[in-house]
């Protein structure tokens, strides 16, 4: 009996302490999925994708090209199609490309970041309302959350928020006036 | 549900399942072996054809998308008697050694040429990531010049 209190009673008191943590900031959650490498690896800084879990440099000198989307023959959509591909490992999505180096994340703070996705000047013109539904519904974004296999057929990481709890986080964040934290 | 397209310019269909390569669908159904199957994983380019004029790794290019497209195959990028400049061009540098990539090599450099009529070696660089266990890669540069002055 003293044991099995023993075991139940520190685990009521984690219950109680979990039960009584403010409930997650949504710019906080949001941010998880943000800067997680599934979406950082299309946001560089310069004009080179990165992939992988390590984050490396594309491979096959892969480049940003004028719009975006690869030079003549190595175009994004020369590998990847609308749907990832299990059999070769090569992820897909709708309009797969590299964000404009105008929306690079790469050695931003959370802070920084949030500022850049809510510039018009940067973001491609958007207000707040595009903005959520630009990362709540485009299939590019919200595919980081179905991320497929790779070329040995392991799943990719995916971000460490629900796409559920993504979206909700980024209306809630949206709602209370997108509020920015101190760096 | 079959798919339909336009294989070098003639109507193809296959019920291959959709999700099945493009690249066996062409060698293996079609029976077209110039495309050549070296990883696939998009990895080395041997597969490449052309998809509406666009490099494509077939190996990793699922039927299902090609239906209503035009599909560009080394067998239709020129005819026998009328070459097409990257073809005649590697004729006239010997490139080959065993010829297994260079087929992918002359689809994505037919590709880059449409684009970049005059590539600079920088340009063949970026644009040209093929691999050849052979080590053709001087000889390629050589003809890609010479296909682009064949061009014109
Ligand atoms: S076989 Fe398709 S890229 Fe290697
Ligand atoms: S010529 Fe042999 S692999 Fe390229």
């Amino acid at each position: 009996m003293s044991r099995f209190l023993l075991v139940l009673l520190p685990l009521v008191a984690l219950i109680t302490l979990a039960a009584d943590l403010p409930p997650a900031d949504p710019f906080d959650t949001m941010m998880d999925v943000v800067t997680h490498k599934r979406c950082m690896n299309c946001h560089p800084s310069g004009n080179k994708p990165r992939q992988g879990e390590d984050s490396h440099l594309h491979y096959f000198n892969v480049q940003r090209g004028p719009d975006d989307h690869g030079v003549a023959a190595v175009q994004c959509g020369t590998c990847h199609q609308s749907k990832n591909n299990d059999y070769s490992g090569v992820p897909g999505a709708p309009h797969w490309g590299l964000a404009p180096l105008s929306m690079a994340w790469e050695g931003l703070s959370r802070a920084e970041i949030a500022r850049v996705i809510l510039d018009p000047e940067k973001n491609g013109g958007k207000n707040l309302e595009e903005i959520v539904k630009h990362m709540t519904e485009d299939e590019l974004v919200l595919w980081a959350f179905e991320p497929g296999v790779d070329n040995e057929g392991i799943a990719r990481e995916k971000p460490p928020v629900s796409e559920a709890d993504f979206k909700a986080a980024v209306k809630a964040w949206a709602a209370n006036g997108a509020p920015i934290p101190n760096d | 549900m079959p798919t339909n397209f336009n294989l070098n310019g003639k109507p193809a269909s296959t019920n291959a399942d959709p999700d099945s390569p493009l690249l066996w669908v062409i060698r293996d159904e079609i029976g077209l072996k110039g495309t050549k199957f070296g990883c696939g994983k998009a990895a080395c380019g041997a597969c490449t054809l052309h998809v509406n004029g666009k490099a494509v790794r077939s190996c990793s290019y699922a039927v299902k998308f090609v239906e209503g497209k035009e599909v560009t195959t080394i067998e239709g990028l020129g005819t026998e008697d009328n070459l097409h400049p990257v073809q005649q061009a590697w004729k006239e540098e010997i490139v080959p050694q065993c010829g297994y990539c260079q087929p992918g090599f002359m689809m994505a450099t037919a590709a880059m040429l449409k684009e970049i009529p005059n590539p600079t070696d920088e340009d063949i660089d970026s644009n040209i990531v093929n691999v050849c266990r052979c080590g053709t890669y001087y000889r390629m540069r050589k003809a890609i010049h010479r296909a682009a002055h064949l061009s014109k």
